[in-house]
């Protein structure tokens, strides 16, 4: 591609291009490497002015996120006995000891199965509807996908009072299943909307060919759309499972000690005095990390899905 | 592969019957595969509105189930449209949400512009510009108050840095006069990545020949840019606008880990001052009527934009 065209950009564009904006990005991305640092400081090292920009990591903050501690006095301190293990040796240097587990790995499980739960139903449901508004004739089909767009707009606050009582007469409040409906139910337009593209890019003769050779319209679903809208469906599902992943609202209020998910505990994470930074950057390391790595591996499935399936390509 | 409920009944009915299942019509197949969604959705969205708006009518409080729950017409309603304090919410959301419009769509398109000058290691930086939308905005929230603190904080060190100013003689969420903006550069940061990947998949839908004939016909760089790229990003742009609007006028998660609605109720945005109604002070008749004006209202905005956006895609 050596020919002269009026449409590419000058070498020098190119250059003043890319400056500007990986400097952007490298502020843009200043705040999550802070995050991950401040999870391998010491307290104080967190708390230190200037901000520290090298400092000798410790997974003190990691220790911290998923254990509680008690402080002891010297003579409580020496019946307890030599510390144990390594981790129990790094809290005994500020003159503490573990108490027990904290609630962390449980709030970290409950985000996984309530985020895998809603995918997989919200998967199974929108593949089907997106199948079914892309293919037949579907009494109403505008109406209907716009009513699917439209519960989109609702404040989550708003519908939150009704769906309160609802959960609490069904005895859904704060359970998993309870919040795997519920995530479904607010994912489903985005999964319908997404599928619905995908599946209208495959072109139709593929099925017909199906039908003609003795395939049920079912079989021809399953055997020949399916597997032809399997990147499609692996990127929905990445979506739908980020927003169960990040979703506060619902959880802050209709989940408390059972089925609460990580985001709401993340900032009640306290050590034996005050705010524990490092703690709370690791809680938020370890929740965040995957969807940065997903994100970063996946990139180029994802856009349209950030876009709502508004932008093809 | 088993993907859905339907197929699993399909696998364990009877030969027979399942014969004639897979060989549904494709009327009933159709509705088959719509149902559960719709049914879903009419449950756990339609359902609850409908009971919203009827609570909206009552004094109920969920704090107090044994008291007779009694009617009382539009009182809610107008009680709520003459409060100052709620007017004083929407001040404070209408300040939000111009600026993360405004501040987002202007870095945002630039970005988008910059972007689309095709550099070498473009699709690498773009991802990593992504990033902070990707991530929970509670958990991230939560850790700004951090960066935001006086003296310690990364952001006051960083401005300290740059203005010489001294870092602990400001607290961006501690200020009345600080902490709108807090919350405007929090969400500026996170979400204009959105609008410049919008803005990026208009700039890069534009074909060539477009320039190619403007070139040949001599037009300045600048005139192409004004009557090629401005208007053909236009519906994009606007598109972004919407849904960026609407996700703002929602606003909570972020807002209530970073400032809690304070200092006072300088940042409390809608959503939180209902909430606050709703599960602090549990007046849900109240509340109801609340969500009810809000839903409306973002309805109704959102509706008279549409019209104008598609009025811009038509020309």
């Amino acid at each position: 591609m050596s020919s002269y065209s009026v449409t590419e950009p000058s070498r020098r564009q190119k250059w003043f291009a890319g400056i500007l904006v990986v400097l952007y990005a490298l502020i843009t991305i200043l705040p999550l490497v802070w995050i991950i640092a401040t999870s391998f400081k010491t307290p104080s090292d967190a708390i230190a002015y200037p901000p520290k920009t090298f400092f000798t990591p410790t997974v003190e903050g990691y220790v911290n996120v998923f254990t509680t501690r008690t402080r002891l006095t010297e003579e409580q301190l020496q019946a307890v006995g030599e510390p144990q293990t390594w981790y129990d040796r790094l809290v005994r240097k500020d003159g503490l000891v573990i108490s027990g587990p904290s609630r962390f790995a449980e709030r970290f499980t409950n985000s996984v199965i309530i985020g895998f739960g809603s995918t997989v139903l919200c998967i199974v449901l929108g593949t089907a509807a997106a199948y079914a508004f892309s293919r037949f004739k579907v009494p109403l089909k505008d109406d209907l996908m716009f009513f699917i767009l439209s519960t989109r707009m609702m404040p989550p606050i708003a519908v939150a009072i009704p769906i309160f009582l609802m959960f609490r007469s069904l005895g859904l409040s704060d359970t998993h299943a309870g919040m795997i409906l519920l995530y479904t139910a607010v994912n489903l337009s985005l999964s319908v909307w997404l599928l619905k593209g995908f599946i209208d890019e495959i072109p139709i003769e593929y099925e017909e060919a199906a039908l003609i050779d003795g395939y049920t319209r079912f079989q021809a679903f399953y055997k020949v759309v399916l597997p032809q809208a399997a990147t499609g469906i692996a990127s929905t599902a990445i979506f739908c499972l980020i927003f169960a992943w990040n979703e506060y609202a619902f959880a802050v209020l209709l989940t408390s000690g059972n089925a609460q998910t990580a985001p709401p505990f993340i900032p009640t994470i306290i050590g034996v005095s005050g705010q524990d930074w490092p703690a709370v950057a690791a809680g938020a390391t370890l929740f965040l990390v995957p969807v940065m790595v997903f994100t970063i591996l996946l990139r180029k499935h994802l856009l349209r899905g950030i876009t709502f399936g508004a932008v093809r390509k | 592969m088993l993907h859905s409920p339907v197929d699993r009944v399909a696998e364990a009915t009877p030969h027979a019957m399942a014969k004639r299942f897979r060989g549904l019509s494709d009327r009933s197949l159709a509705w088959l595969f719509v149902t559960p969604s719709i049914v879903l959705l009419l449950a756990v969205n339609i359902f609850p509105l409908i009971w919203t708006i009827r609570l909206s009518f009552t004094n109920f409080r969920v704090n107090r189930p044994n008291a007779e729950v009694a009617f009382v017409g539009l009182k809610n309603y107008v009680s709520i449209l003459s409060d100052k304090d709620i007017w004083l919410t929407m001040q404070a959301t209408a300040h939000f949400l111009i600026w993360t419009l405004v501040l987002q769509v202007l870095i945002g398109f630039s970005l988008a512009y910059l972007i689309n000058k095709k550099f070498r290691g473009n699709d690498l930086w773009t991802t990593i510009i992504v990033l902070p939308m990707m991530l929970s905005p509670a958990v991230v929230g939560n850790f700004w108050t951090f960066l935001y603190q006086p003296q310690i904080g990364l952001f006051n060190y960083a401005v300290g840095f740059l203005t010489g100013a001294d870092p602990s003689s400001f607290s961006m969420i501690g200020d009345v006069s600080l902490a709108p903006w807090a919350i405007v550069i929090v969400d500026t940061w996170m979400w204009t990545p959105f609008v410049m990947l919008i803005c990026l998949a208009g700039l890069r839908s534009i074909p060539d020949s477009i320039y190619e004939a403007a070139e040949c016909d001599r037009a300045s760089k600048w005139r192409q840019f004004w009557t090629i790229t401005i208007p053909l990003v236009l519906p994009f742009l606007m598109l972004a606008v919407l849904f960026r609007g609407i996700e703002n006028f929602k606003m909570f998660d972020l807002v209530v880990q970073l400032t809690g609605g304070g200092p006072g109720s300088i940042t409390e945005l809608t959503s939180i001052n209902l909430k606050r109604e709703a599960f602090e002070k549990w007046r849900t008749g109240y509340a109801s009527a609340y969500a009810v004006i809000l839903f409306v209202t973002v309805f109704g905005l959102a509706s008279i934009y549409v019209k104008a956006l598609n009025k811009v895609k038509q020309r």
